[in-house]
């Protein structure tokens, strides 16, 4: 899983040739609690490195998603509305947010990788 | 508020919480777990089907002692106190001047004295207020060695009366001393839950045997704050500092059950003139049940919209019901749109979504009448 990478408010960006796909890390999904609720972005709309792009709810609160880099929504995981647990129980697979047709690939440089993000979040304890 | 976890105040279970993999947030000054490893679904539904033991020891934990206790509380709460029957318990409110709500508390009338429990976050001004008010007419006992856990679910009374059979045939809102594993127990049948279930004041040096004892049955597992909320609010029971507060009324907040006949015609409580009357003339504003039509949780503080596109109201509650298996809110509207079926609008995040006024319980209670 070379080809994925990780932001410091925990979304991950997994590159396949010109889509990204973007969901939230088990570290995420886990501080989160039961996911009862995600608001997806619209297909076709434009999100920036950084800028809300989505919304996670849990049992208690309501979370931002952020977007990892910019791009142009080409997908969103349709499934999460009726079953918003999968963000729970698979983040990385199955309980992904959406896809983006990558706009600036060199944006991924200054993410974190898996091993990065790793000691980034041992960090956090 | 930020505080930091060194100064935070800990429950006589603190350690448990911590053993038990409990979450542990700041909450009215104490480190409370929010939720266990089953986490907060599991837990709420865990509640709702068997039995859940909570620690409610932050709460305050009051007597009221002299043969003029209850007359004497008359002065600061408009329920019926000295109507009150030995062993049998009630809800009531402190109330201020304008009839703003001060606190929310529960009376246990014992053969002796008054039982009080008020919420944590209020109970030094709580305690203040007594003071200063009954200091002269009776002797306030503040049970700092006292812890108080409350164990809720249809499996509650079969799990206690394995150990305390006298348990089984109280009848919901009342109160009795009970020997709980040797230990000396004032045991309510009450809760904050929408079910049947116990609160059991325990003394502080024996509280996380007795937890263990209940958590050691099959029927029983730890539930935390989050969960609590979640029972709550599907229950339709008000959370003090948010859904009633100094800026609403007992009959704004639709507990004017909770003034007796007796001292609605006497008055003699804090904003007795204002809750008369709002009583006859009516309110401009009432606590209403919101159930959102998709799927989005509408939170506390949430816009509500009426049909000409102007704001009615606030959301002071709200969430996913787990057993409703959708959003569940409360909050205050114009009395205009307060009907049940009125069709309203919740703005969440900049965007109105469709919502309707609906009757409270949102799961019906389930509590020992007979």
């Amino acid at each position: 899983m070379s080809n994925v990478k990780y932001t410091q408010d925990h979304e991950w960006v997994r590159i396949d040739g010109d889509v990204g796909t973007i969901g939230i890390t088990e570290y995420a999904q886990e501080q989160l609690g039961d996911v009862v609720f995600v608001e997806l972005p619209e297909v076709g709309k434009a999100v920036t490195k950084g800028g809300e792009a989505a919304v996670v709810e849990s049992v208690k609160a309501a979370s931002e998603v952020f977007a990892p880099i910019d791009g142009e929504v080409v997908e969103v995981n349709d499934a999460l509305a009726g079953e918003p647990g999968l963000v729970n129980s698979d983040p990385t697979g199955q309980g992904w947010f959406f896809k983006v047709r990558v706009k600036d690939a060199s944006q991924l440089d200054a993410l974190m990788d898996e091993a990065a993000y790793k000691s980034f979040v041992e960090g956090l304890h | 508020m930020t505080t930091s976890p060194e100064s935070l105040l800990r429950t006589p279970l603190h350690a448990l919480h911590l053993e038990l993999g409990g979450k542990m947030v700041p909450f009215a000054g104490y480190d409370m777990p929010v939720q266990y490893p089953m986490g907060i679904l599991k837990e709420h539904q865990h509640t709702r089907s068997a039995a859940g033991l909570f620690d409610v020891s932050h709460m305050g934990q009051v007597r009221l002692h002299g043969s003029d206790a209850a007359k004497a509380l008359e002065a600061l709460v408009p329920g019926d106190i000295e109507g009150l029957q030995p062993g049998r318990m009630r809800y009531t409110l402190f109330t201020n001047e304008t009839a703003g709500i001060l606190d929310d508390l529960m009376v246990t009338r014992c053969e002796d004295h008054l039982f009080l429990v008020v919420n944590a976050a209020c109970k030094q001004q709580d305690i203040r207020h007594l003071e200063a008010h009954l200091a002269g007419s009776c002797r306030l006992e503040v049970l700092e060695d006292r812890a108080l856990l409350a164990l809720q679910g249809p499996e509650a009374a079969s799990v206690l009366a394995r150990f305390a059979p006298e348990v089984r045939d109280m009848r919901f809102m009342s109160g009795r001393a009970v020997t709980l594993f040797g230990a000396q127990a004032f045991v309510t049948r009450s809760g904050y839950t929408g079910e049947d279930g116990f609160e059991l004041s325990i003394p502080a040096d024996r509280a996380e045997e007795i937890a263990r004892r209940l958590l050691a049955e099959p029927e029983v597992q730890p539930i935390g704050l989050g969960a609590r909320d979640s029972l709550r609010l599907e229950a339709g029971l008000c959370l003090y500092g948010h859904d009633i507060d100094k800026t609403s009324t007992p009959v704004e907040a639709g507990l004017s059950w909770t003034i007796g006949k007796r001292r609605r015609e006497e008055g003699g409580f804090p904003g007795h003139k204002i809750v008369m009357q709002q009583l006859t003339d009516g309110v401009d504003t009432c606590r209403v049940g919101i159930l959102p039509e998709g799927k989005a949780p509408a939170r506390e503080g949430t816009p509500i919209i009426g049909p000409a596109g102007d704001q009615i109201g606030t959301v002071t509650s709200g969430s996913f019901g787990p057993t409703v298996g959708g959003p569940v809110a409360m909050g205050y509207v114009r009395k205009e749109f307060a009907a049940e079926g009125t069709s309203l609008q919740l703005l969440v995040r900049g965007k109105a979504l469709p919502a309707k006024v609906a009757a409270m319980p949102f799961v019906p209670h389930r509590y020992r009448k007979g």
